[in-house]
């Protein structure tokens, strides 16, 4: 039962700027009514902003609102407050649960729409004194989980329930709401077993024979092809392609969502091996226990002197094997470092086995922002190698008149752009702190470097400044590189072989040049589908 | 012009403007009440050497992070027992004021040690732990002082057990650092010997900011994440951080009691670390962030309003209780505003 040829919501030649980062450059597409629409894209790609708008979330609105038009049954509608969105019919599933653990599902369910009865109190103080009606509230949201086909008792805590069921609770309560019209789907299926996304998916499809119009965001390309009817690809905040689904499979998916053009900033050189070269670094069953980056058991091993690269999409355990490697992050498994075992948990240990990590939290992790650059950038050197200190009387003291000499080298080299070495690094700009993190973990000499997310943030200059800083640290001090990132294209433009994660595991190694569309299928955590490389 | 004014009001803080200049009113009108200003000054620079290094103890703690140290009294308890002890041998003077300080510092290094294991299990509440843990510690000593085996009749009461609640120091070491080179100016007395010592465990910090581990510390403080990437051990900073706080109460004590002329024993060290948390957050300091020059500038205004406002108040308001009522007023007033203006000052 379809009523394809109605065309429910339109979105028309949308764009918004975040000051002067476009991430959305005009964005087209509608929903029919009764249709599941997929939106597809990597991390950054826009979505999540796109959604925004939708909403009308505040987010959008205080940087400056956003350029388009939204149609709603044909007409023009200004969507400036959540509330409005509401009013609307528009709801969402969110990926966070929004659900009070304290409350019954009824009650979320109905919560800030709550059934009112008058009593005595109300009648003479107004209406904020009037009493729930519980009995028609369970009643309604016991219609809403029937509809959805799901066994939850309404008049239990939310506390208790698994997260498959939490994510029903707030379908529920979407569905409750009466003029629903349209509903969208953050990434629901990120958090659920593979059975419990069968059983949304078929709620979804439900919903659908309702008449419901639904946007299902995702990164899993199966489920786009066993649910929709209809894809849509953003990347880079533009509209890469709006597809029947039918007429589509998951190695054309995968490829359109990954494709860039890659500027391969170094070409092949002659005589350069790193593929036959000694194991410098071995995980065996690595597991780090870093919230919302959870490494569950990875077996990868890194060679002496190559670029290696680790991708995958945000909150699937990319991060957790930099950090667990530092020993930041509570590490279990086997890691042998140039042939002798590495002591895990201790970063004073894997500093002493030179190891330097640049961490993706610049601000928590990677500088001291109240502090001038030149200690930056010393003081981790002075704690691990006793450097940068000269004795007077019966102490140490650290060396000044080195430590600022070291520090100007360093500015000269990376280009930091400063006031002079004494200023704190809280007021420079991200590039800058950025060349402050990584100057200070190569005045550690080390003989493994860890980036993470090296150029997030960062404007262009500073970006081609980074990276061809890590090819010649690379080629001429023959560093092992393990680059870590969410830009598939700068992996892509500099690494001799990208590891790809998934779900806390290894999924597989790419070479740069592989196709598009194995990128796109490994990091959905696809490896059997064959890629006919054209 | 203008610019740099406001560079220098912004560099300055306005609370700190704010309270010098009521310090500079009090004196004016100390002047213009005809009491001895010259007087008063010398009693400033003595209030300012003998509460110094109990408001140089709070650095550390700002500077690691587990903040203002309201366990303060602990130190200043070793102190004492190392004071009794000096007495109790009977050694006078310089070498006694040395003795006591021998003493305590080992007993400051444990208690702090043992104290900085218990900040190291409340992180993120240290401030009203160490408050309470400052108020249990000294209750419990009120038992401890009475049944110390001490024999000195200068510390025992010569009737019945336990020690006097103040041991008069004079006969052993009253004022050895105040006399110490002291030379009058302009009828101003300068005690010299209590300054330098002052200025000299300033120094010390200072020097120990600038060494590998004061540096630990302070990146500790700083930044508990980057410190740990730094491969630091974050509680052993603090540790470190706190028994040196504690140790710095110690020989503050000391310093005080030569000074004062009496060791005060069961509650009096209660309050110590409330002075001391209004001085230095008076001289610009703030709970993450401290320098020298706060403890130097804070110690001295603070007490120097404290220290003029009681005789200005006394003639303003002539009514024997109201005096005392005032200048209570004036104490915790000061250090109310302090706490709330904190910081302001870079």
């Amino acid at each position: 039962m379809n009523f394809l040829g109605n065309t429910l919501l339109e979105l028309k030649d949308i764009s918004k700027t975040y000051g002067e980062n476009q991430v959305l450059n005009k964005v087209s597409f509608a929903v029919e009514k009764g249709e599941i629409l997929c939106l597809l894209g990597e991390n950054g790609a826009g979505k999540s902003t796109l959604m925004n708008i939708l909403f009308g979330m505040p987010v959008i609105h205080s940087t400056g609102g956003f350029s388009g038009e939204v149609y709603l049954d044909g007409q023009l509608i200004d969507i400036n407050t959540p509330e409005k969105a509401m009013e609307y019919g528009i709801g969402m599933v969110h990926q966070e649960f929004m659900l009070i653990p304290g409350y019954t599902v009824a009650e979320n369910i109905k919560l800030n729409r709550e059934i009112l009865k008058d009593n005595p109190f109300s009648r003479v103080f107004g209406k904020d004194f009037k009493t729930l009606d519980m009995k028609t509230m369970n009643k309604d949201a016991r219609t809403a989980l029937d509809k959805l086909e799901i066994g939850i008792d309404e008049i239990s805590k939310v506390d208790g329930l698994p997260v498959g069921y939490m994510q029903f609770v707030e379908i529920a309560r979407e569905i409750d709401k009466k003029n629903i019209k349209v509903l969208v789907f953050d990434e629901p299926t990120a958090v659920l077993t593979e059975s419990e996304a069968d059983n949304l998916i078929k709620a979804m499809k439900f919903l659908a024979n309702q008449g419901i119009a639904i946007i299902f965001i995702t990164h899993r390309l199966d489920e786009v092809i066993a649910c929709s009817q209809h894809v849509v690809i953003l990347r880079d905040g533009g509209l890469v392609a709006s597809k029947k689904t039918s007429d589509t499979n998951t190695v054309e998916l995968a490829e359109l969502m990954v494709g860039r053009k890659i500027e391969k900033l170094v070409s092949k050189e002659e005589g350069r091996d790193v593929e036959h070269a000694e194991v410098i670094l071995s995980m065996k069953d690595f597991k780090v226990g870093m919230p919302g980056e959870l490494v569950k058991g990875v077996n990868l091993d890194v060679r002496r002197g190559e670029i290696l690269g680790i991708a995958g999409l945000a909150g699937q355990g990319k991060i957790g094997i930099a950090n667990g490697l530092m020993g930041l992050f509570p590490a279990k498994g086997e890691v042998i470092l140039n042939g002798m075992p590495l002591v895990l948990n201790n970063p004073m240990a894997s500093l002493k086995r030179r190891l330097a990590f640049v961490s993706e939290d610049r601000k928590g992790v990677g500088l001291l922002l109240d502090e001038p650059i030149d200690l930056n950038i010393a003081i981790t050197s002075m704690q691990v190698k006793n450097d940068f200190l000269k004795r007077i009387l019966f102490m140490n003291q650290m060396d000044t008149v080195r430590i600022r000499k070291h520090a100007k080298e360093m500015v000269k080299l990376f280009d930091i752009r400063c006031t002079g070495t004494d200023q704190n690094t809280r007021r420079l700009s991200g590039g800058n702190q950025q060349k402050v993190c990584l100057a200070r973990a190569i005045t550690l000499d080390p003989e493994i470097l860890m980036v993470s997310e090296p150029t997030r943030g960062i404007d262009i200059g500073a970006k081609k400044l980074v990276l061809d800083t890590l090819i010649d640290l690379n080629r001429e001090k023959n560093m092992t590189i393990i680059m870590t990132s969410s830009e598939l294209g700068e992996l892509r433009s500099i690494c001799d072989r990208i590891a790809i994660v998934s779900e806390g595991k290894l999924v597989g190694i790419l070479k740069p040049e592989d196709h598009d569309a194995k990128y796109g299928l490994f990091m959905s955590g696809n490896t059997d589908i064959p890629v006919e490389v054209q | 012009m203008k610019d740099k004014l406001s560079h220098l009001i912004k560099n300055i803080g306005i609370p700190r403007i704010t309270i010098v200049t009521l310090l500079i009113v009090i004196y004016i009108a100390a002047y213009y009440l005809g009491l001895n200003v010259p007087s008063l000054f010398s009693d400033n620079l003595v209030r300012m050497g003998m509460n110094g290094i109990l408001v140089l103890a709070m650095v550390p703690g700002i500077l690691s992070g587990t903040g203002l140290n309201f366990g303060l009294p602990l130190g200043v308890i070793c102190g004492i027992i190392g004071g009794l002890i000096s007495i109790e041998f009977h050694v006078t003077g310089l070498l006694g004021l040395l003795l006591a300080i021998i003493v305590s510092i080992p007993l400051s290094v444990i208690t702090g040690y043992l104290y900085g294991l218990l900040l190291n299990r409340v992180k993120g509440s240290e401030m009203m732990v160490g408050t309470y843990v400052g108020f249990s510690v000294v209750s419990l000593m009120c038992i401890a002082w009475l049944v110390m085996p001490f024999k000195s009749d200068a510390i025992r009461w010569p009737i019945g057990d336990g020690l006097r609640t103040t041991i008069t120091l004079t006969g052993y070491y009253d004022k050895v650092l105040d006399r110490f080179l002291a030379f009058p100016i302009g009828g101003v007395e300068v005690p010299t010997g209590l300054l330098l010592f002052f200025f000299f465990m300033c120094y010390m910090m200072y020097l120990f900011l600038r060494s590998k581990t004061g540096l630990a510390m302070v990146a500790t403080g700083s930044s508990n994440k980057f410190a740990k990437a730094s491969g630091i051990n974050v509680d052993k900073s603090r540790l470190i951080s706190t028994v040196i706080s504690t140790a710095l109460g110690a020989i503050g004590i000391l310093v005080y009691a030569q000074s004062y002329g009496f060791f005060q024993l069961y509650t009096a060290p209660l309050m110590m670390a409330f002075g001391a948390v209004a001085a230095i957050l008076l001289g610009g300091a703030s709970a993450h962030n401290a320098k020298i020059v706060h403890v130097i500038l804070g110690v001295f205004i603070f007490q120097g309003l404290l220290l003029a406002a009681l005789p200005v108040a006394n003639v303003i308001f002539p009514q024997g209780n109201l005096s005392e009522v005032m200048r209570v007023v004036v104490q915790y007033g000061i250090i109310l505003y302090a706490l709330t203006k904190a910081g302001g000052g870079h």
